[in-house]
């Protein structure tokens, strides 16, 4: 069996950053594994702008901006093959893939790097009331279908879920000529950027419905109609409220989730974050087996999943290097406030320092955000608004991280 | 002029008109969907019942025992994967235990093995039930099968032999003729000397064409979860509560999928076409089931559904020659346990009412086994390397989630019942079955459908013709 | 009377009020006083798009404006775009429209296809 040195899983963002990073870094030996017959995942259909404002300090399409680390890829030499999925790996790390041209592959990796993305929740996963026709798809899908390949999937859109997928497809659809009647919202506050409320809905008279959401869906062979009603605080459908919308596409933008079945098949212990519980080097608890990007946490900007990148590609470095020390392990734990944070293990003989990614449950301001370790605060950050969908990151020195003899807890007070 | 027209492609009538294909005779079957096994066929639990459960004495009763033993050859001759695990029907308090005892003796008198267990003994063998459990009934006879599958692999064997299949075929009409029947549909004209009317929830429409009956189907709705695949071996057998004269109750099972699927509930409902779920119904039904499996993931669903179950007023299947002519033959009301009465309801049908009417002459070139099907998670290592090195396509993903290729998808169109639908692609090879539910695969099995029959995408539908995914193209250049 | 806007210029989103005398607080970085002086006055926006590749089958390309455009444009600017096509092999900011609509932007491809 062929041995691969580093086996990177995916060659979007995540994985062409992290590939890119080893490779400068001296791993020679690499593979980008990648299942569509392009590189940059996702971004290939993010035709819309706002990639990049951090990393290259410009404004670009999604596109652009994959198209710079495609091109690094190639300047780098980084092998890759495309059309080439994933089968299966195993706990001892070797990986099965499948194309076209190679046909059935295995290969023996000693390090590997998953970045597979996530996939979008649906009709079934929130048990959507109503008939079984068509015309009801999600965002992700709605939007290969029309800016990969040119069609669109409906004429008069109904989009329930107010996060930045739905709001971007809200535009789009209607640029290209379809009526978005309105945006349905089953929290009583948008998931998305305020500046896509503002230029995907404001601009275009699109309505958002707070605490709404899809109570039926009516269609003999197409979708006809949908009936929205408002929800109560358990999200419970409050009966008298309901309004009937005629229309014949329902897009679903309902939530994302990680896509990493095959860590799953091979028991890595994974986080409420639904991706894999890592260390600061993004490494899982199978040493060698490092994971980046949407399958680790969902991220709402690329330029961080590329840094989050790079980082899962110098831990798979320093690991095929030997240099990855682990022996004074700490765990990382989210409380009140908090939903969960990133890493959930640190290593305190690391000599780096490491940036904390966390969200919050609910959208809060003046707050401050606590670092603890046994009754100790080790840091206390001043923050003035926080909202669920945006990710924060917060870098904790060497220094800091150095006394801590006990597990972690990041936490919020109020002033 | 066909010898024999069966109306309705549900697995009755698939295997009516597989089992008619051994003889020397014409068959046509007209099928108002845009598939075979479209609707009852492919919303049900993929049980193969052990035979425990119908009253002794009735057809249930009759075609379950039978049926039974005959899909260990069927399903190897149709490539269909089946499995034996067994089911388990549980007691969960004390008064149970009387419900339990009558089962036991129903079983005895039906002629179905049974081993009865005590608790320890049950919670030994499914570790996961609740521990109200006081006792159970262990069937080895029951199963589980891919309904999708056989009932399509038996449609292709049939064509293969013969039959010549009609989708998209509603028939709004029956005229009795001296000689034979002229059935219409909303597109063309049939003859047959010989009418078998299989149409499931749409049977008594259908018979009443052409007399008056004296029976009705009223549709009972169950609505269903499909779970992801997730630990193997949480719940190995088919858990069943005891049975109440709503029906079975709601199940707990693994699949041939290895998915989890849980359900179902039972309601009368009017609207023959109704296949909608509603949030109250599968509230209740998870309820139900964790009553016996406390700890099922219920944030592992990836699907809903639900499934219509074509109850005849005279709670039995009715298979039966019409009052007034024997050359219109009736099979219907075939709820459960249809499914693993279709086999012998089709010798049944065939041997005992279709010979008296017409010569049955067997076929010397009969062939009861399909092509096999590429199986690429079935093979070793090895087999898999030199198999895809021959032939490329198979080494394409189109899903991801269940590994299945482009290869396999083509194979499809080039057999005698090739989908015609993004769910016809599902039904047969679990593509856009898994957890992102097509999220990912759905474009390129619609490309590929388009370029196989050389249509715009625009009229590749999901299910039936009238449910197209596209509404246009954009960018059209002047 | 205060206007109160949104900032479209970066992620942040910043909710900005603007007074009668078009003094703008709320504003996190310059940019978002230029954004809301702008929005009040001759409110722009950059459109992004796709147009049809014609070497290709099914394939689009997509495209953005190089600049901001008057917001009333907009659809005539996708009028525009959707009458434009190109060949392939296309590459990152190759102009498929110069000067649309006498704006002084022109339409850039976004989308290098091989």
């Amino acid at each position: 069996m062929k041995i691969v040195d580093l086996v990177i899983i995916g060659g979007g963002s995540a994985g062409m950053a992290a590939a890119i990073q080893a490779k400068k870094e001296g791993v020679d030996n690499l593979l980008i594994l990648e299942k569509n017959d392009t590189l940059g995942g996702i971004l290939n259909q993010c035709i819309h702008n706002g990639f990049g404002l951090t990393e290259f300090k410009e404004e670009l399409t999604g596109p652009e901006y994959l198209q710079r680390f495609v091109d690094q890829v190639h300047e780098l030499d980084i092998p890759y093959k495309l059309s080439s999925a994933v089968i299966n790996i195993t706990r001892d790390k070797v990986v099965s893939y499948s194309n076209p041209v190679d046909g059935s592959v295995s290969v023996q990796a000693k390090a590997i790097v998953l970045a597979t993305g996530c996939y979008e929740r649906n009709a079934g996963a929130i048990q959507l009331p109503g008939d079984r026709c068509s015309g009801i798809i999600t965002a992700g899908t709605a939007q290969k279908y029309l800016n990969i390949h040119g069609y669109l999937v409906g004429k008069r859109v109904v989009i329930l879920g107010s996060g930045d997928i739905g709001l971007i497809m809200a535009r789009r659809l209607t640029l290209e000529g379809a009526k978005v009647v309105c945006v349905a919202e089953i929290m009583p506050y948008s998931n998305g950027l305020n500046r896509n409320i503002a230029q995907c809905l404001n601009d275009y008279n699109i309505p958002l419905y707070l605490s709404t959401s899809v109570s039926r869906v009516i269609g003999k062979g197409r979708l006809q109609k949908v009936i929205l009603s408002n929800v109560d605080d358990n999200f419970k459908f409050i009966p008298g409220t309901e309004m009937e919308i005629p229309c014949d596409t329902l897009i679903l933008s309902v939530g994302l989730v990680p896509y990493v079945s095959l860590l799953e098949n091979i028991g890595v212990p994974m986080s409420s974050t639904k991706g894999a519980l890592v260390n600061e080097h993004m490494e899982t608890m199978i040493p060698g087996i490092f994971t980046c990007g949407n399958c680790l946490h969902v991220h709402d900007v690329v330029d961080f999943v590329t840094d989050e990148g790079r980082l899962a590609g110098h831990g798979a470095a320093l690991y095929l290097q030997n240099l990855l020390l682990g022996v004074r392990e700490i765990n990382v734990y989210p409380n009140s406030g908090v939903s969960y944070v990133v890493p959930q293990k640190v290593n305190l003989d690391n000599q780096e320092d490491v940036t904390f990614k966390f969200r919050v449950q609910k959208p809060v301001k003046d707050v401050f955000v606590l670092f603890e370790s046994n009754n100790v605060i080790i840091s206390k950050v001043f923050k003035s608004a926080l909202i669920p969908s945006e990710m924060i990151m917060i870098k904790l020195n060497r220094d800091k991280l150095a006394n801590v003899t006990g597990d972690i807890t990041v936490h919020l007070e109020g002033r | 002029m066909y010898d024999v027209l069966i109306i309705g492609a549900g697995i009755t009538g698939i295997l009516v008109s597989r089992e008619l294909a051994r003889y020397q005779l014409n068959i046509a079957i007209l099928e108002r969907s845009n598939d075979v096994g479209n609707k009852t066929t492919s919303a049900n639990s993929a049980i193969i019942h052990s035979g425990c459960d119908p009253e002794p004495g009735t057809n249930k009763a009759k075609f379950n025992i039978l049926g039974n033993a005959m899909f260990d050859e069927l399903t190897k001759q149709l490539d269909v994967e089946f499995r034996r695990n067994g089911s388990l029907t549980i007691a969960l308090s004390e008064d149970q235990l009387k419900a339990l005892d009558a089962l036991e003796e129903r079983s005895k008198i039906n002629g179905v093995p049974f081993k009865r267990l005590s608790k320890q003994e049950v919670l030994a063998l499914e570790s996961h039930l609740s521990n109200n459990v006081t006792g159970a009934l262990f069937f080895p006879t029951a199963g589980i099968i891919d309904p999708f599958n056989l009932s399509i692999h038996a449609m292709e064997n049939a064509i293969d032999n013969g039959v010549h299949l009609f989708l998209r075929e509603e028939v709004i009409d029956i005229k009795k003729k001296v000689s034979h029947y002229l059935v219409k549909t909303k597109t063309g004209e049939y003859k047959s000397k010989i009418v078998i009317n299989a149409a499931g929830n749409h049977a008594d429409v259908i018979a009443k064409m052409v007399e008056p009956i004296d029976w009705s189907i009223i549709p009972r709705k169950g609505e269903y979860f499909i779970l992801d695949h997730f630990a193997k071996g949480f719940v190995e057998h088919t858990i069943f509560p005891l049975p109440s004269d709503k029906g079975k109750g709601v199940l707990i099972s693994p699949t041939t999928s290895d998915n989890y699927i849980v359900g179902p509930s039972s309601e009368p409902i009017l609207d023959k076409d109704d296949y909608s779920t509603d949030g109250p119904t599968l509230q209740s039904v998870r309820q139900q089931a964790l009553a016996m499996v406390p700890s099922i993931p219920f944030g592992k669903v990836i699907r809903v559904f639900s499934g219509l179950r074509p109850s005849s007023s005279r709670h039995d299947f009715i298979i039966e020659y019409s009052r007034s002519d024997s050359r219109f033959i009736n099979v219907a009301g075939i709820e459960s346990p249809g499914l693993v009465s279709s086999p012998a309801i089709a010798q049944y049908v065939v041997n005992e009412l279709v010979r008296p009417l017409i010569s049955l002459k067997e076929k010397s070139n009969f062939n009861p086994n399909i092509r096999p099907y590429v199986h690429l998670n079935k093979m070793s290592k090895k087999e898999r390397e030199i198999f895809v090195k021959e032939n490329p396509e198979f080494g394409e993903m189109v899903c991801s989630c269940e590994k299945v290729s482009v290869g396999e998808i083509k194979d499809l169109l080039v057999r005698s019942c090739p989908p015609r639908s993004i769910k016809g692609v599902k039904r047969r090879t679990r593509a856009g079955f898994g957890r992102c539910q097509g999220g990912f695969c759905q474009p390129k099995i619609l490309f590929l459908l388009a370029n196989h029959y050389g249509v715009s995408p625009l009229e590749i539908p999901l299910d039936d013709v009238d449910s197209p995914i596209l509404t246009s193209r954009i960018k059209e250049v002047k | 009377m205060n206007k109160e806007i949104v900032c479209i210029v970066c992620p942040r989103g910043c909710n900005l009020i603007i007074d009668e005398k078009m003094e703008v607080t709320g504003n996190a970085c310059p940019r978002g006083k230029a954004y809301a002086i702008s929005e009040l006055t001759h409110p722009v926006r950059m459109i992004t798009s796709s147009v049809r590749v014609t070497n290709r089958l099914e394939t689009l390309a997509s495209v953005k404006t190089s600049d901001s455009i008057p917001k009333d444009k907009i659809m005539e600017v996708m009028d525009i775009i959707n009458s434009l096509s190109v060949e392939a092999p296309t590459h990152i900011n190759q102009i498929v429209k110069k000067n649309v609509l006498g704006l002084g932007v022109d339409i850039l491809i976004t989308k290098k296809i091989d």
